[in-house]
């Protein structure tokens, strides 16, 4: 059983939703993001998305962009990204780490390069934006020989169709973008959430994880109370830029909205009955 | 070269070969599917083959001629050297060959907005133009950096009704353009149609782009072929994204007597890293949803370009040409800022026809080119843009304030 596995199996057992904070790697100095992930860990989060810094991260909000733009300062590149899964890896062998970034770093690197390398350093998923399933067959067959789940979006605009395409490559979970935007952009509906994730669920058994948009802890709750998972990445960069590149500062401060949507991500499960809808 | 069908490409997912294909965020994959329908059946339409071509010599002023540049030839001392006039068209450049075009299908899928880049503002002008005609609400995205240089174009695109917008991330310059127009666009994309300017992007936009730019190929080989009997030797035109050297090039590819060259932005020389020549000196990788050529950095990091002109200040190219220059089909090769400037003043004494910036790479590389081929062999230049929207730029460099 997979690292991802195991952990949905343990979340869904204790009838909790898994908690996932998105980081930029190397923001706001290389240094900081193993004590970062460490410290996400501490305060409550159940897996790790670790941004891959790309100069053109047309998905991503102003504020990703400023951390990826943080990070490319000191030249933080995809091997370095996993040479910091690697040190994480070192005192905590359960916590699931995903990659999040685009497809160029993966492919300069070269695949067959990087699925041997993130393998070693026990990375457990991948998770290009700008890479359909349409496009990656190359890709998957040699992550999946290296145990790494290769992770796709769902999007308010996928058609039924395209569902089980989306749904048939996937594995571990399926990250459903909550609305049509880039990360960051306000205003998530949860209310035509439910709906749509029940949809999805006619097309994968997977978990499903839902993201863009979670900005605070109230709607990291209502999220909860539908979805396997929930995703908040702008609510916690912005840290980084508010604790004016002190990493020390930052992890505090990321710890205390992750702690906060934790506490309140439990308390929506165990008020609403069963996991799911 | 075996026969190679060049119908058959792209194939049905949008690939040239190796490159191609659609690598965009799921949110953007309906759009996608639903422009690729709607331009595989009105491409295939009479009626809107009927008004395409009605606004193309309506409103555009088409066909434009192939003027035999008769002074030059004679005083380069080889080849006949003739000029599609694209900068005949109204806005003055090839874009709107294709805005006319993506406004048409705009307007047939019912959408009120309409969102491009631009770098030298030629085809935020051509956009601005149709949507002004059509009624459509438009904005622009053109980096800040750009917005400097092609102070004109800005005006002339508020002028004609639409919002520009300067883009102040990453190089602030036609990549960044691009990256903030597919933020809106995903934000959008239920009412906004997104008129991409160039052969690049996911599919279908390298192959409906290069449709609709296609009319300058197959009106210079008939033009051609009417005052001389023959095909001409040698195509050059000037490569940023590539769409008005696909535009030429595409109709005579089956001519296999045809060369082909595509003339890269060399900067201040591909030697020393400023440049925007992917095709001569990067490697491939996928951005802007296409695989293709790039200019980038052993992180796979796209690194900042350098060119005189706005217009081929970009890191990647069309995956046609990625394509075309791996099998050998068409030869690129890059010419320097300085070179790209004597061409620009050779042309306009010579033949008193003031060329775009980015169309003078192509006219700096035909100056080398023809005194090496016998007078009785030709060539034609796209002359893809006329250079008013310059002036500031070329009087600048040659220190004088306008």
């Amino acid at each position: 059983m997979s690292r991802i596995e195991q952990r949905f199996a343990e979340l869904r057992e204790q009838n909790r939703a898994a908690l996932i904070p998105y980081v930029t790697a190397g923001d706001p100095e290389p240094g900081a993001t193993v004590p970062l992930m460490h410290a996400l860990v501490e305060a409550g989060a159940d897996l790790i998305e670790l941004g891959v810094p790309f100069s053109d991260p047309m998905a991503d909000g102003p504020v990703i962009q400023k951390a990826c733009e943080r990070a490319l300062r000191f030249g933080t590149g995809l091997r370095d990204v996993l040479a910091m899964v690697a040190e994480f890896r070192k005192t905590d062998t359960t916590t699931p780490v995903v990659l999040m970034g685009y497809l160029n770093p993966v492919e300069r690197m070269g695949y067959e390069s990087f699925a041997e390398t993130a393998k070693a350093a026990g990375l457990d998923g991948l998770l290009t934006v700008d890479l359909p399933p349409e496009e990656s067959e190359d890709v998957v067959g040699l992550l999946e020989q290296a145990g790494i789940d290769p992770i796709f979006l769902i999007a308010p605009t996928t058609t039924d169709a395209r569902m089980d395409h989306v749904a048939h490559a996937a594995r571990g979970f399926v990250y459903y973008v909550s609305l049509k935007g880039v990360t960051g952009s306000q205003s998530l509906d949860t209310s035509a959430l439910a709906a749509r994730l029940d949809a999805i669920r006619k097309h994968t058994g997977l978990p499903l994880g839902v993201g863009f948009g979670i900005r605070d802890a109230t709607t990291a709750a209502q999220v909860a109370r539908v979805a396997d998972a929930v995703v908040v990445g702008s609510a916690i960069v912005r840290l980084a830029e508010e604790n004016d590149g002190d990493p020390v500062g930052y992890a505090r401060a990321a710890a205390v909205v992750v702690r906060d949507m934790r506490e309140a991500m439990d308390r929506a499960r165990s008020t609403s009955g069963t996991a799911t809808v | 070269m075996n026969k190679i069908d060049w119908a058959a490409f792209p194939d049905a997912r949008g690939h040239f070969g190796a490159y191609g294909g659609r690598f965009v965020s799921e949110t953007l994959m309906g759009a996608l599917d639903e422009l690729q329908k709607v331009y595989e059946q009105y491409m295939g339409d009479p009626d809107f083959m009927a008004e395409l071509d009605h606004d193309l010599k309506q409103f555009v002023g088409r066909p434009n001629p192939l003027y035999h540049a008769e002074r030059l030839s004679r005083e380069l001392g080889g080849a006949q050297i003739y000029l599609k006039r694209e900068d005949l068209n109204h806005t003055g450049a090839h874009k709107v060959n294709n805005t006319i075009g993506q406004a048409l299908l705009a307007k047939r899928l019912g959408k009120k907005r309409i969102i491009a880049e631009t770098g030298a503002g030629q085809h935020g002008v051509a956009t601005a133009t149709v949507a002004a005609r059509l009624g459509l609400e438009c904005v622009i995205y053109m980096g800040e950096e750009d917005t400097r240089r092609q102070t004109p174009n800005v005006y002339r695109m508020r002028l004609l009704g639409a919002e520009v917008v300067a883009v102040k991330s990453g190089t602030r310059t036609l990549k960044d353009a691009l990256n903030e127009a597919m933020r809106d666009w995903v934000t959008n994309v239920d009412d906004t149609f997104y008129i991409i300017g160039t052969v690049a992007g996911p599919h279908p936009y390298p192959a409906m782009v290069r449709d609709f730019q296609a009319v300058i190929g197959r009106e210079a080989r008939a033009q051609h072929l009417e005052m001389t009997g023959r095909l001409p030797d040698t195509l050059v035109a000037c490569v940023g994204g590539g769409s008005n050297a696909i535009g030429l090039f595409h109709p005579f590819l089956g001519d296999e007597s045809v060369e082909m060259v595509g003339v890269e932005a060399g900067g201040d020389g591909v030697e020393t890293g400023r440049h925007s020549a992917p095709l001569c000196a990067g490697q491939p990788g996928v951005l802007h949803g296409n695989r293709t050529y790039l200019m980038e950095d052993e992180n796979g990091q796209i690194i900042g370009t350098h060119s005189i002109s706005a217009g081929l200040d970009y890191p990647g190219v069309g995956p046609e040409h990625a394509w075309l220059k791996d099998i050998g089909r068409v030869s690129y090769v890059s010419v320097t800022d300085d070179q790209a400037l004597a061409g620009f003043h050779r042309l306009t004494r010579t033949e008193g026809i003031i060329p775009a910036l980015e169309t003078s790479h192509a006219i700096a590389h035909v100056l080398e080119l023809a005194p090496r081929m016998r007078p009785d062999q030709s060539i034609i230049i796209n002359l893809s843009g006329r250079g008013d929207k310059d002036l500031n730029t070329v009087a600048e460099r040659e220190g004088i304030t306008l």
